[in-house]
This record gives C-alpha cells, sequence and structure tokens, in this order.
C-alpha cells in the first residue's frame, strides 16, 4: 500500500463525484441535438445543483428521520459504488472490496432506502412510485446478476478487478457470450436508471413516471443530493459497462505512466457511451409500465444465453 | 482457450445469428422482421467467407458469395418488394406472449446444445462448437413459424430455418458438396417465388395475409 | 444413356408445355410426352434386367432392381394419368373451372413433376435425392392451387409450409449423414452417393446414423403422409384437381417412402440393430390405426381415399420396418398395387365428382345407372383397394399380416382392427355411391376409362399370378433392402 496509490483512489473518488453531473449533461446535450434542439448545455446539471443547494428546504410535517437520512445515504451508496467501480487503475486501496455482488448488493441498499422513504409521507404518487420501482428492481436484478455472472465465469473470480484484468490484460480474445451480456446489460442500465424506453426522466406525468414519482417530495438540498446521486449511479452503471465489456486501456495496477492514456480512452468511451444512450432514447418511445416486465424478462434470458454460449463455445 | 483468432470470429458469428435469431422471434413488425432476415444473411456470408480462409476450402467461397447474393439480397429485396406491393409494410403483428415464447425458445436453445453435444465432440473442423448453435436457430426459426398467424413472418421463419441449416453444414462439415448446396439454392430460390406468387392468390382469395382466415380445412 | 433419356424428356416437355400449353393439342402433346417417358424407362428396364445393375455419369446416377421398377412404375402410372387428365381437363374447362392459362401451368407442372420424381429414384447422391424431393414439392404446390379457391388456395398453403418443414428437418438428416460419410470417404460430392455409403456403411459412426435417421424419417415421412405428419395429405389431395390427386397419391408418397427405405439400408448397416426398422414400424402401425379412425368420419370422396392411402402408405412403412425377405417383397408390391388401384379409384372418383357436381359422397349417387362403368370402375377399385380376393393388394396385405402374426403377434389386434374399420366404412359408403337411386346426367365428353381397367387388370393379374421376371426382380430388391 504505499501513498501514491492511496492518492490515485482519492483522485478516482473525487473524480467520479464531479464527473457524474457533466456525463447526465452531455447525455441531455446530445438528446437535444438528436432532437433538432439547441439544449442547454453540458453543464447544466451543476447550475440545477447549485441552484437547489441555495434553496431552503421544505418538508412535510409528517416526515420521519428515515425521510430526512435517505438522501445521504443514497448519496453515499451511489457514491460508494461509482468509486469502487475500477475506471483508471486496476490496483487500488478499495479494490479488495470490489465484489461484484457486492455492487449489486449496495445498488439494492439505496433502493430499499429510496422506496420507504417514498412511502414515508403516505402521498399516493409516492407509493405509486415505490411499488414500480421494487416491480422493475426486482426483475432487473437478477439480469444484472446474471451478466455478471458470465463475466465472472470466463475469469473465474466475482471481483470486478480480476474481471477486468482477465479482459483487458490478458491476450485478446473475443468473447461470444459477451455480446449476449452487453446487450442485457444495456437494457438493464436503461431500466435501472429510469431512463426511456422504461421510464423517462424528464417528465412528471403521473401514469407513466416511476422515479421521479419517489421523489416528488424532496426539494433544496435533499433533491439536490437524490438528483446528484442519480447521476452518479447512472455514471457507476457506465463505468461498470466499460470494465466488463471495453475494459482496454485500463492502467494496470500501480503503472503511473499509463494513466494519462486512460483518462483520456476513459473519457472518450464515456462519450460515446452517453451518446450512444442518447441516441437509444431518441429512437424509442417509452412504453407501457405493463410492458416493462417482457422487457426485463428478455434482459435475463439473454443473459441466460450468454452464459449457456458460454459453455457451449468457450468451455 | 487455445481457439485461434478466427475461430473466435466465427464463434462470434454464431452468437450473433443466435442473437438474431431470438430478435426475429420477439419482433413484431413485419418490416424489421426482413431487415433482420438480411442481416442473418449477411452474418451467414461473412462466416462461411472466415471459415473458408482458415480452413482453406476454396469451394466455401463460392457458398459465401452465393449466401451473400442470395440471402442477404436478393430474397430480402424479394420480400421488400412484395410487402410495398401487397401494401402490408407496417403491419405489426399480435403474437403469443412474448414472454412465453422467449422461454421455450430457451428451452429449445438447451435441448439443441445437449443433441449436438456428442456429435461435436467428433467434428474435426475449427468450427465444431458452433453446431449447437446452428440447430438451435433451426428449432427457434421452427418455433417462430408455430407462432406467427400471418404467412410473410412465416415463410421468414422458413428461410431462416434454411439459414440455420446451411450454417449447421458448413460448422459440421465444412459445407455440402457443390452440387448439393446448388440444388438447395435453386429451390430455395424458386420457392420463394412460387411463395411470392402465394401471396397474392392468398390475398385474393382472403383479402388479407392474415392465416386465421385458413381454418376451413380441419377434421370435424 | 436411357437415364438420359428418362430425365430429359419429361423436362423437355415441362419447358415446352410452358409454352405451348395453352393450345388445343396440349392434352395430347402431355400424353405423347409421358408415353416417351415411358418407354424411355421401359427400355432401362430392359437394360436392367439383361445386364444388371449399373450407374452412369461418374456413379452420379445409378440404376438397380429397387429404383428400376419404382422409375417403370412411376412412368407407366404418369402415362396413364396424362391419358386420363386429357378428357378430365376439358371437362374442367367447358364448365369454366380452369382458363386455359391454367392449363398451360398444369399440363408444364404435370411434366416437371415427373421429371423430379424420376430424378428422385435415379440420382445416387443423397444431396440431390433431397433436392428433388424439394423440387417435387414445388412443382406440385401450384397445381394443388390450381382452382384458386380459397379451400384449394389454404391447402396448398398447408402443404408447402408443413413439408417445407419436413423437408428441412430431412436436409438436416442430409447434412449428419455427410458428416458421418466425410470420415470415412473424405470430403466432396462422393461422400453423398448412395453406392459408396453402402459399401462402407459398416463403419458409419452409430451414433450420428441414428440420429440422422430420425430427422430423415421425420422429414421424407412428412412426405411419405405418416401420421401424425400427414395433416397436409388429405387437403391437398382433395382440394387439388383429380390427375393431381392421382399422381400425389401414386407416385409422390412412393417416392418418399423410396427414400426412407434407402436411408433405412445405410442405418441398418452401421448399428447393426433393428433402431430404424422399430422407429418405421411405430410409425406405420400409428398411421394405420390413425387413418382408419378419420376414414370413417370422412364426407368428401376424394377425402376418404386419402386417408385409405395414409392407411396404405403406414402398412408398407410397417412392412419395410419389419424387414426380412417376406415382408420386404410384401412391401414392393404393396407399393405397386396400391399405385395402381389408388390412382384408377381416384380416376373413376374424379369422374364421378364431376358428373354429379360435387366431391360429397352425399351428393354422388347411382353410378351404375347413368354411368355403368364409371360404376363398375369403382366399385372394383374400392373391392380391389380393400384388399379383397383376388386382387393384388390381397396378397400384399396377407403377406405382411402373416409376417407381422409371426414375428410381432402384438402388432395384429391394432392392424386387424384398423382394416376392419376402414372395410367397414368405405364399403358401405360405395355401394351407396354406386348403386343408389339418383336422377343425374350423362357426362359431356366420353369419360377415359381405359386407364382406370387398365390399371385394375394390372392388380388382378399381380393377385393371380406374379409373372416370372417381376418376382425375381421384387426379390432381387428385397435382397438389397434386406
Amino acid at each position: 500500500m504505499t501513498y501514491s496509490a492511496l492518492f490515485l483512489q482519492l483522485m478516482q473518488n473525487v473524480l467520479v463525484l464531479l464527473a457524474a453531473p457533466l456525463l447526465l449533461g452531455w447525455i441531455n446535450q446530445c438528446r437535444a441535438w438528436l432532437q433538432n434542439r439547441s439544449g442547454a448545455g453540458v453543464l447544466q446539471p451543476y447550475r440545477n445543483l447549485v441552484k437547489l443547494f441555495h434553496k431552503d428546504a421544505v418538508l412535510a410535517h409528517n416526515a420521519s428521520t428515515l425521510f430526512r437520512a435517505m438522501p445521504y445515504i443514497l448519496f453515499t451508496c451511489m457514491w460508494l459504488a461509482a468509486a469502487l467501480v475500477p475506471v483508471l487503475a486496476t490496483d487500488l486501496p478499495l479494490s479488495p472490496a470490489v465484489d461484484v455482488i457486492a455492487l449489486v448488493g449496495i445498488f439494492a441498499l439505496a433502493r430499499v432506502f429510496i422506496s420507504l422513504a417514498a412511502m414515508d409521507i403516505g402521498t399516493a404518487f409516492g407509493s405509486l412510485g415505490a411499488r414500480r420501482e421494487m416491480l422493475v428492481g426486482f426483475l432487473a436484478e437478477p439480469a444484472l446478476l446474471m451478466v455478471l455472472f458470465t463475466a465472472s465465469t470466463i475469469s473465474q473470480s466475482t471481483s470486478l478487478i480480476t474481471i477486468v484484468e482477465t479482459l483487458a490484460h490478458k491476450h485478446f480474445v473475443l468473447y461470444p457470450s459477451m455480446t449476449f451480456a452487453a446487450v442485457a446489460f444495456v437494457m438493464v442500465m436503461l431500466a435501472e436508471n429510469a431512463r426511456i424506453p422504461v421510464d423517462n426522466p424528464a417528465t412528471h406525468l403521473e401514469l407513466t413516471m416511476i422515479h421521479e414519482a419517489m421523489v416528488l417530495e424532496y426539494s433544496a438540498r435533499h433533491l439536490a443530493l437524490v438528483e446528484w446521486a442519480s447521476a452518479l449511479k447512472l455514471l457507476a452503471y457506465m463505468t461498470i459497462g466499460i470494465a466488463l465489456f471495453v475494459p482496454w486501456g485500463i492502467a494496470e495496477g500501480g503503472n503511473w505512466s499509463a494513466l494519462p492514456l486512460a483518462v483520456v480512452l476513459l473519457l472518450l468511451k464515456l462519450a460515446l457511451g452517453g451518446a450512444g444512450l442518447a441516441f437509444i432514447e431518441a429512437v424509442s418511445a417509452k412504453m407501457r409500465i405493463f410492458r416493462v416486465p417482457e422487457f426485463m424478462g428478455t434482459a435475463f434470458l439473454l443473459a441466460v444465453l450468454g452464459l449457456l454460449t458460454h459453455f457451449l463455445l468457450e468451455s | 482457450m487455445g481457439i485461434p483468432f478466427s475461430g473466435q470470429l466465427i464463434n462470434m458469428c454464431a452468437a450473433l445469428l443466435l442473437l438474431i435469431a431470438f430478435a426475429m422471434l420477439s419482433q413484431r413488425r413485419i418490416l424489421s422482421l426482413i431487415n433482420l432476415f438480411a442481416l442473418q444473411g449477411l452474418i451467414l456470408a461473412f462466416s462461411t467467407a472466415v471459415v473458408a480462409y482458415t480452413s482453406n476450402q476454396h469451394h466455401l467461397y463460392t457458398s459465401a458469395a452465393l449466401t451473400l447474393l442470395l440471402k442477404a439480397m436478393i430474397l430480402p429485396w424479394i420480400l421488400h418488394r412484395l410487402i410495398r406491393k401487397l401494401d402490408i409494410k407496417w403491419d405489426v403483428e399480435t403474437l403469443f406472449n412474448i414472454p412465453t415464447i422467449m422461454l421455450v425458445g430457451l428451452v429449445l436453445v438447451v435441448f439443441a446444445f445437449n443433441l449436438a453435444a456428442p456429435i461435436s465432440q467428433m467434428a474435426g473442423t475449427i468450427t465444431k462448437s458452433t453446431l449447437g448453435i446452428a440447430m438451435a436457430s433451426v428449432l427457434l426459426s421452427f418455433l417462430m413459424m408455430i407462432t406467427r398467424s400471418k404467412a410473410v413472418p412465416q415463410v421468414v421463419g422458413f428461410l431462416a430455418m434454411e439459414n440455420g441449416l446451411f450454417f449447421a453444414a458448413t460448422s459440421a462439415t465444412y459445407g455440402m458438396p457443390m452440387v448439393v448446396e446448388l440444388g438447395i439454392a435453386l429451390d430455395v430460390l424458386v420457392g420463394m417465388f412460387i411463395l411470392g406468387i402465394f401471396f397474392f392468390q392468398i390475398r385474393v382469395a382472403f383479402d388479407s395475409l392474415d392465416l386465421h382466415h385458413m381454418e376451413k380445412l380441419k377434421e370435424n | 444413356m436411357e437415364i438420359f433419356w428418362v430425365l430429359c424428356i419429361p423436362l423437355f416437355g415441362g419447358l415446352m408445355l410452358a409454352v405451348f400449353g395453352m393450345r388445343r393439342y396440349a392434352p395430347e402433346l402431355n400424353s405423347a410426352m409421358s408415353f416417351c417417358t415411358f418407354a424411355a424407362a421401359a427400355a432401362l428396364t430392359a437394360r436392367v434386367i439383361s445386364s444388371g445393375s449399373f450407374s452412369a455419369w461418374d456413379e452420379q446416377f445409378f440404376v438397380d432392381a429397387f429404383n428400376v421398377f419404382l422409375v417403370s412404375l412411376t412412368a407407366f402410372v404418369g402415362f396413364t394419368t396424362s391419358l386420363f387428365s386429357r378428357p378430365y381437363m376439358r371437362i374442367e374447362h367447358d364448365h369454366g373451372k380452369l382458363s386455359a392459362n391454367r392449363l398451360r401451368l398444369y399440363y408444364s407442372m404435370y411434366q416437371l413433376f415427373s421429371f423430379t420424381m424420376l430424378l428422385a429414384l435415379l440420382t445416387n447422391n443423397m444431396g440431390i435425392l433431397w433436392v428433388a424431393m424439394e423440387a417435387a414439392t414445388l412443382t406440385t404446390v401450384l397445381l394443388v392451387s390450381l382452382y384458386r379457391t380459397p379451400a384449394s388456395i389454404e391447402a396448398a398453403w398447408k402443404y408447402f409450409i408443413l413439408c417445407g418443414v419436413g423437408l428441412a428437418q430431412a436436409l438436416f438428416g442430409t447434412i449428419l449423414l455427410y458428416f458421418a460419410a466425410e470420415k470415412i470417404l473424405g470430403a466432396g460430392g462422393n461422400a453423398l452417393l448412395w453406392t459408396h455409403l453402402n459399401a462402407v456403411k459398416t463403419q458409419l459412426e452409430p451414433t450420428v446414423l441414428s440420429l440422422s435417421f430420425v430427422f430423415l424419417l421425420v422429414g421424407y415421412g412428412t412426405k411419405v403422409g405418416l401420421a401424425p405428419l400427414h395433416n397436409w395429405l388429405p387437403d391437398a389431395h382433395a382440394e387439388g384437381p383429380t390427375p393431381v390427386s392421382a399422381v400425389l397419391s401414386g407416385l409422390l408418397l412412393n417416392v418418399a417412402l423410396y427414400a426412407v427405405v434407402r436411408s433405412k439400408v445405410l442405418v441398418d448397416g452401421a448399428l447393426g440393430t433393428h433402431f430404424a426398422g422399430n422407429f418405421m414400424m411405430g410409425f406405420g402401425l400409428f398411421s394405420v390405426v390413425m387413418a382408419a379412425f378419420f376414414l370413417s368420419r370422412q364426407k368428401d370422396v376424394k377425402r376418404m381415399f386419402a386417408y385409405s392411402s395414409i392407411e396404405h402408405m403406414g402398412l408398407m412403412t410397417f412392412a419395410f420396418g419389419m424387414g426380412g425377405p417376406v415382408a420386404t417383397f410384401a412391401g414392393l408390391l404393396h407399393m405397386t398395387v396400391h399405385s395402381l388401384t389408388k390412382s384408377a379409384i381416384f380416376f373413376a372418383v374424379g369422374h364421378a365428382a364431376q358428373k354429379s357436381g360435387t366431391q360429397l359422397m352425399d351428393g354422388i349417387r347411382g353410378l351404375i345407372k347413368t354411368n355403368p362403368t364409371i360404376g363398375w370402375g369403382m366399385a372394383l377399385g374400392t373391392l380391389a383397394i380393400l384388399g379383397m380376393p383376388p386382387f393384388g393388394v390381397f396378397t400384399s396385405e396377407f403377406m405382411i399380416l402373416t409376417t407381422a402374426m409371426h414375428s410381432y403377434p402384438w402388432a395384429m389386434p391394432f392392424l386387424l382392427i384398423a382394416l376392419g374399420v376402414a372395410f367397414a366404412s368405405i364399403f358401405g359408403r360405395m355401394q351407396l355411391m354406386v348403386f343408389g337411386e339418383t336422377g343425374g346426367q350423362r357426362l359431356p365428353h366420353p369419360p377415359a376409362l381405359i386407364p382406370v381397367f387398365v390399371h385394375l387388370a394390372l392388380v388382378l393379374l399381380l393377385g393371380l399370378y406374379i409373372p416370372p421376371y417381376l418376382a425375381e426382380w421384387y426379390r432381387q430388391a428385397t435382397a438389397l433392402i434386406g
């Protein structure tokens, strides 16, 4: 454990924290371009956050401690998740903790709290949102686990670090099973981050919203934290995707000279990923909530197929 | 993991074919279905060319070219023309419950993999492990034909099944003898023309391409 | 050289009739072409009788006792059917059911259909066999929908899709066969030649071959009309023009069964067990029983006889499945007599339906009063197909039953019940159609009933006396099939 590694870890943590709203801004900007709008600029999420932090918070009379604590818990969970994923280098102080199952657990923890807080006030929308969120989560989680297991069977470990090491630094091998996993992962990512076609982050239409319904009662700094956490979650998913499917270019443990290249490549991959996400959102229509199980079922199926093809083709 | 790169490439193509087979299974729009079919033909031609290059089997280049021409260009083109003439381009089809179909499909894949396992162990080709996928895509196309009620998707399913068989032939034995392959291609082409004539006959007789109208001939 | 003529005449005829098929003399041209084919087939047969089996053109074509007998049968029935279709199609034309263009399609496809069947029989390559079988489907599918009525289009669609899917299974079986053969014979076109495969059949990988046979049986079995894959068969027979029903029943089913038997020979050699035979017996027995019970519920006369075809194909499959000299001999004999009798029945039925204006049996009455020849043809044909002595069907069925009684007694109750049910239902219906009261009219054109009586006479002859060279021929084929 060297100081340099510690510094690198710290740098990664701060970097994800700061970069998350930027990614969100970039995606929104891409969407605007694709829809022939000029857009608000990539820095708009920062402005939103600043604005929200400067407001006075309003809380419902019957809000409990849980309701007040939720934004902090959520934010911590997401920051932790985003910081754990190896994005720049593989050998960091937190590396031993980066287990894919643990990551899924962190996301689940955050989901439990946000759903509980949504029901805390007792409004109809909160409960409705919580129920829908649990439905989506209940379906998305097994699919996500299957995707991760496919990668784990290839590298014989559930540690994300080992997976990345195997995929990025051993000699180049094409894994057909990862094609299936990648498609499934994108579907899970869309669902979990409340993007179109599962949910629409830009609407407060009561019939369709999921995520927005749960955070309707929040304001000011609480809302800012919740929104920042969502941005972090998106970044975490995006980086997990990068780590699993296009890990090339990540710096090998302690190799400082490879770091600048790693940073550039990471930014490039994120920019491309964000543009891709915006494209998917622009070309698809929001589906009815009853179609979501079908969508997630397909994701799960594809993930299982990935696992099957692994055993057929790669063992 | 001792598979050479070309082998990996072929495996990748196989996985993509399986993916397309599933996409076809769940596709509701006729136009997208035809595009998927053309894509399948393209991947098939590419993988055949890779097999030809790796195994040094020159006759496979011919089959690859034939596949590209017939299955990625001519047949999709005919289908496109047909649906434009019949004006069913934007038809959306109601299917059975898609998740159920997909689950049945998954079971079929497992079945096919198991069935192919003993055979692929005997094969000496570098593509041997893809035989299971070839069989799975044959079965999935079969499933697609069963679950569709309209004429065009049934035909696409039929052609996709032929694609699966072709892939099976390439992966198990580096392709059938040339005479046979030419004969099969001719049959497929003629079959397609006859089906085209058929579509119009069905349309004139029933005013629709929905095969639900065709339920007169049943055992009482 | 004879092979060349046998194949080229129908191919050329098909192309020529595609051009001249709408002329007034097209039916005669069609018959002439079929006659030439038959003459070439007779020459081929004569050569095989005198000099034994041979192969031609780099061994791509191959004639032995088994297929030459089917070639001459196919050419003969093809010829007589073309004679029958001459007045039949004229009447349909006069009734306004078919336009001149449709007739052109009919004649052209008829010749091409003969070509594909003969190709399937003569080729030595299992892959080409598949191609020819598929082509046979393609040529007949437009014939089934010739009337363009909703029902006929539905029947043709069903026929196309079901047989297409079935044949796709057969193609997979062929691929597996090639896979096994390639190991022994090396890659290339010769690995699928039946003669080569037959020579090395004991070395072929048993696992692959058994899997391959299952696919081949299911695939070609769909075309044979084996239950439960028979759904297309009654519809296609009932809705197509009668000459097409006659050639489908009398010839195409035989050719498909031929493909199954050829595969069985290879698999038996590789496995050394009764695996393939058991499968065929199972399918055959099930078809016999199933067809007999469906038969009793039919109202349409062509549908009823289509089910009777399923029953008889099942019986043949069962016989070939049992194997052994007597059963195989009986199977071959049954192939011959069934195809002669069934096409004769369809000829008679076709005219009867034309006369009554309906295919429903309730509408066909008293044939013997208005058209005694049709009536007698139908009565005798029905008696023959039901296995009444002294017709040839009786001989073959008797041989099959005695072999079954000896080797597989458990199958006897099924067979006897099925044959009994079939007898009762067909015989009862036939009596009403032939002897009932009627006020019907005579036909405008004289019906072509010579083929009916020629066929029935041949069947009668085969029941009383099998000419020695024919018996020798069957014996050779039997030895080949085993």
